[in-house]
């Protein structure tokens, strides 16, 4: 999939897009690749407006007039990787910390009390600090409490996954971090996280496995920002085309301060962000659109109604993060602080319907 | 003579049905009942919260409607056998609308699954609503594994492009003795009353309703237009014909 794009010259292709091309690409209904990608082009900024309308009402027509929440739990922090622009990298100094099955029930009855159904847990890479017999049996605490349960953890193989879901996991998150190859080996000198392929076909091996929401993306920052959308899109596209029975999504994330202080290599706005999301509603109508609470409120509240169908609320990047007795260093600094309850107001004020719960364990 | 339609042995008072995906608040949805006159309403068991009374799309369901929970999210026939189960075990009643889907793009129905689900819930005492593509070989299935009603797609679920598979819906309404209810599609009053005037039982709508600028108005409009096409149907409109009645037939000068 990415590989056909390994020698591509986006820089070449984005000089021949023109406005006709453009404007006949937001009337059409299915969008080919390289229609995808001259939506995402310099030129195309000129027709944002014009691709927000059509947007919203395809966001609206197959999602409703709803948003999904869901919030993350940080199970644990240990990490083997070194990861350049992240807060756990094995180098960085911080107290290193997981959960016990005690102190889950703890986080998790905080979570519930807000309303939540669906939770996201996540751990940094190590086999050996936070294995899958660990994820296992923090699954088997938080059921008691959601009804649906996503994980973004370290890549497993296909048989780890089908453990997984067979004790209650129906959703994975998985970012690529940088698509383009020699970049992703720069931000990963070392770890077992330098497997560039391990990590890339790790959705496939979730969706064999029997989850049923994927979700991928690219953290926006580490290279440049329209091809890396677009391969974002493209393993979006795949994974759907090859599951069609998956409910695939993507996260647009941009990098945020951590602890590390790598500064982000280069600068993806307001305005490009929007772009992204947008070429992405027109080229997938039905894929979902994962915002986190990396972007500042002010956005958030503008994104509901540019594409977005899913957002955390009342994030914690930290480990136990959600009860209040813990004043962890989380993984990275969260921009929009605000609790469920100020979202689902916030929502409401739009005419939008917060979704708790979108999933019935079974 | 008094025109009912019968369901699963109920007596239905209102041929619109409504669903209730896609409404900006849960809180529109008693009001769109009002305007809609609806008396079956489905909601997807998977957003079904009886922990959260306030936030559960259940509690602005009125207890004079019967409650038809759907199998959204079933990607096979056993997963939605299980959330009928489940639906009925949370009090959900056991009328239920089959929907297995295992394509995220169209969200087009599975109908060989439908048929393995609709067989194993019809036996357990489930009033059985399957959503299929219409076909007739199915819809004869259907009937023989106990379905209580039949209810093909206009178009792909949300795309209000009306019915397209009109041709289709025209054999089964013609072949299949059970009530046959579009479900899916319909995405204007006039489409609705298309429908009716065709001779289908009923029609399920939401999106057409939930994402209208003014849901409750919407919900009026296709109260009135399915009852306007029911009467149409029951009235027998006059035949078409592709030319002009000839002035001068051709067989007016034979005589008895």
């Amino acid at each position: 999939m990415c590989q056909r794009y390994d020698k591509f010259d986006f820089d070449s292709f984005f000089k021949q897009v023109t406005d006709a091309g453009i404007k006949r690409i937001i009337a059409k209904n299915r969008l080919t690749e390289t229609d995808f990608l001259s939506l995402l082009s310099p030129r195309a900024e000129k027709y944002l407006e014009e691709m927000a309308q059509k947007a919203h009402r395809c966001t609206v027509q197959n999602f409703g007039r709803v948003i999904f929440l869901f919030t993350p739990m940080y199970l644990a922090n240990y990490c083997v990787n070194q990861c350049v622009y992240c807060g756990f990298n094995v180098h960085n100094k911080l107290e290193r910390k997981k959960l016990t099955r005690a102190e889950v029930e703890r986080e998790a009855k905080i979570i519930a009390a807000t309303g939540l159904k669906h939770i996201l847990i996540l751990t940094g890479e190590s086999r050996r600090e936070s294995p899958v017999s660990y994820i296992r049996e923090c699954v088997e605490v938080l059921k008691k409490y959601f009804t649906s349960i996503s994980i973004e953890v370290y890549p497993l193989e296909e048989n780890e996954y089908v453990e997984l879901v067979s004790v209650g996991v129906d959703g994975f998150t998985m970012f690529q971090e940088v698509y383009n190859k020699e970049a992703y080996a720069e931000f990963h000198p070392g770890g077992p996280k330098r497997n560039y392929r391990f990590r890339l076909e790790a959705p496939e091996r979730a969706c064999r496995a029997g989850m049923r929401t994927v979700n991928v993306g690219a953290l926006l920052g580490l290279h440049q920002w329209r091809a890396e959308a677009f391969l974002t899109g493209l393993h979006a596209d795949y994974l759907q085309n090859t599951f069609p029975d998956v409910e695939v999504s993507i996260s647009p994330p941009r990098m945020r301060p951590q602890l590390g202080g790598f500064p982000p290599k280069v600068e993806v706005s307001d305005k490009n962000l929007v772009q992204y999301i947008l070429a992405f509603r027109l080229f997938m109508p039905r894929g979902g659109v994962t915002i986190s609470t990396r972007e500042p409120s002010e956005l958030r509240d503008r994104l509901v109604r540019l594409g977005a169908t899913k957002m955390s609320a009342g994030s914690s990047t930290a480990v136990g993060g959600h009860s209040a007795s813990c004043a962890q260093t989380g993984q990275f600094e969260i921009s929009d602080k605000r609790g469920v309850m100020e979202m689902a107001k916030m929502l409401y004020a739009q005419n939008y319907q917060p979704v708790y719960k979108d999933w019935q364990t079974l | 003579m008094k025109d009912v339609l019968i369901i699963g042995g109920k007596e239905v008072s209102s041929r619109l049905f409504l669903g209730t995906g896609k409404f900006s608040s849960h809180r529109l949805i008693p009001e769109v009942i009002r305007a809609t006159g609806s008396q079956v309403v489905t909601v997807a068991l998977r957003r079904i919260d009886p922990e959260y009374e306030e936030e559960n799309i259940v509690s602005y369901v009125s207890g004079e409607c019967i409650l038809m929970p759907n199998t959204s999210g079933a990607r096979n026939a056993e997963e939605a056998v299980r959330i009928a189960r489940v639906a009925r075990a949370a009090g959900c009643g056991n009328w239920v609308k089959i929907e297995v889907i295992a394509d995220n793009r169209y969200l087009l129905p599975d109908n060989y699954e439908t048929v393995k689900a609709t067989e194993i819930l019809a036996a357990e005492g489930f009033v059985v609503l399957p959503y299929m593509s219409p076909d007739l070989t199915t819809a004869k299935k259907l009937v023989e594994a106990g379905a209580a009603a039949v209810m093909p797609l206009g178009s792909p679920i949300g795309s209000n492009r009306g019915l397209r598979t009109r041709e289709l819906i025209r054999i089964l309404i013609e072949e299949i003795p059970l009530p046959i209810i579009v479900d899916a599609g319909i995405g204007r009053p006039s489409e609705a009353a298309e429908a009716m005037e065709m001779g289908v039982a009923a029609v399920l709508v939401n999106t057409a309703i939930a994402t209208a600028s003014d849901p409750v108005a919407m919900g009026r409009s296709f109260k009135l237009a399915v009852e306007a096409g029911r009467i149409a149907h029951l009235a027998g409109p006059g035949e078409t014909h592709e030319y002009a009645q000839a002035s001068s037939p051709l067989t007016g000068f034979l005589r008895d």
